[in-house]
């Protein structure tokens, strides 16, 4: 600091810069700037040089590299260019905007469908748009950062509850002031361990205290449900859902974010949503293949199964060679592998890596309870023998490393 | 309740999480003194909330920054 009082705004990460450079030290590879040199199908790259089996990428139904979604983004490139250039609300909705609305309303038999430029806009924008200053936001403590981030850009007041915990919930809605607006705020599947929310109950609990329910079904989409709409529609409490939040970059291979609703206002939402308003649409070909995926996923039986099936093998056989994973059993298509600690998982994370196998290394303040987990997502075009290949490897660095 | 019988119930409270029996007086801070982390925090306050039968929420928590802001926090809340 000179004699003048300058200070530097960055020496709040010092510490942060510090914990990276330790973990760099001794040549390990940086598990946050990977690069995909090439990606040869949703299942396989090149990484860093290296032949990689794909565990980590959220690409749930394989559509990424699907003929009939890639055949119609060019399309669209060819007839409506490369970008729009403009908001939704001024020169930004093409043909394909409102044409993947559309799809968005018959994938999810609502009334009203709103397209964001991406998932953690959709929470932003949605949650801070509709509950203000005086109003209440319920939550779970393990919400997602777009989530909490939303809660703080609207000023409401904000009320955590420990995740999945129903009692607490309940307890938390009945302390607040009469008059005031509720919303309470879910998740399907909750992305770090993989495992879902007692929604039945939940949502019955937001009713009896007359909140309004958002649940951001973000990781559900596509394989969860008896139409793919998610976890609240397997729990057979969709309809009493007022908002579900969810994106283009899981299981529809794209990118973007939505909410659909059948709220009779929700249209306004258009108009007074700044993280709607205040930022470019996206392509016209990124709609034209985020239409196609959703309707192809309306009709998706098989891969469905084969996507199920490959989750229950993997959590099986990594538990059977002695790894503490996330849940009991298989609830989403993500299973978390919990790591003894930061260290361990970071050379964990590395071995796998050089044994050619990508997975999300998550480390706190992400993560809940402050573990270290390396989080595999499934997908419906990893095949058997991939799987049986996955297990070979995490068998091989898991006993190099010390761990099994 | 008046503020020294809130006092004394937080005090009560407080127990298990102040690990390292820190000497609590009302300018002990949670964060430096106590080195609570964001978990301990969460199931602290929920200890409270539970026991005073109110809402302390995180908007709230923010400008709590030692014991003593907290008891006059709750004082308020089971007052109103």
């Amino acid at each position: 600091m000179s004699e003048a009082g300058n200070s530097d705004l960055f020496s709040k990460f010092d510490e942060l810069i510090a914990m990276r450079e330790v973990l760099l030290a001794g040549g390990r590879e940086d598990p946050f700037s990977l690069v995909m040199e090439k990606v040869l199908s949703p299942t396989q790259a090149i990484c860093n040089g290296r032949d990689t089996i794909l565990l980590g990428t959220y690409n749930y139904m394989g559509m990424t590299f699907d003929d009939d979604v890639i055949a119609a983004g060019k399309q669209a490139y060819d007839e409506f260019g490369a970008g729009t250039t403009g908001s939704r609300v001024l020169n930004g909705t093409f043909f394909h905007h409102r044409d993947v609305e559309e799809a968005l309303k018959e994938f999810y038999a609502m009334d009203h469908a709103m397209v964001f430029s991406t998932g953690y806009q959709a929470n932003l924008g949605i949650i801070s748009t509709i509950a203000g200053k005086g109003d209440y936001i319920v939550l779970d403590i393990d919400s997602h950062a777009s989530i909490w981030d939303g809660c703080a850009m609207g000023k409401a007041e904000v009320v955590p509850f420990k995740h999945n915990d129903i009692e607490a919930m309940d307890k938390r809605l009945g302390r607040i002031p009469e008059g005031a607006g509720k919303l309470v705020v879910l998740e399907g599947v909750y992305s770090m361990l993989g495992d879902i929310a007692p929604l039945a109950e939940m949502v019955a609990v937001a009713k009896k205290h007359g909140a309004m329910v958002l649940v951001d079904e973000a990781h559900s989409m596509g394989f969860i449900g008896e139409h793919g709409r998610g976890v609240c529609e397997a729990a057979g409490v969709i309809d009493d859902v007022d908002f579900i939040i969810g994106t283009f970059s899981k299981s529809v291979g794209t990118v973007g974010g939505f909410c659909v609703s059948n709220h009779p206002k929700f249209e306004v939402m258009r108009l007074v949503c700044r993280p709607y308003v205040f930022t470019a649409a996206l392509p016209p070909a990124v709609m034209a293949s985020s239409a196609k995926s959703i309707r192809k996923l309306m009709h998706n039986g098989n891969k469905r199964a084969h996507l199920w099936e490959n989750s229950r093998t993997l959590h099986a056989g990594l538990r059977g060679l002695g790894f503490e994973l996330g849940t009991g059993e298989p609830q989403s298509a993500i299973i978390a592998v919990v790591m003894p600690d930061l260290e361990r998982g970071a050379a964990m994370w590395e071995a796998l890596l050089k044994e050619g196998l990508y997975v999300n290394l998550a480390r706190p303040p992400a993560t809940p309870a402050n573990m270290t987990l390396l989080r595999c997502s499934l997908c419906a075009e990893h095949t058997s023998e991939q799987v049986q290949t996955i297990l070979g490897m995490f068998e091989r660095a898991g006993k190099a490393m010390g761990i099994i | 309740m008046d503020r020294a019988d809130v006092d004394t119930r937080i005090r009560s409270l407080i127990e298990p999480f102040n690990k390292k029996g820190v000497a609590i007086t009302d300018a002990t801070t949670f964060a430096n003194d106590l080195e609570f982390d964001s978990l301990t925090v969460m199931d602290f306050v929920a200890e409270i909330e539970d026991a005073f039968d109110v809402i302390i929420s995180m908007n709230q928590q923010a400008e709590i920054e030692n014991y003593g802001q907290l008891v006059d926090a709750v004082h308020k809340l089971q007052a109103d």
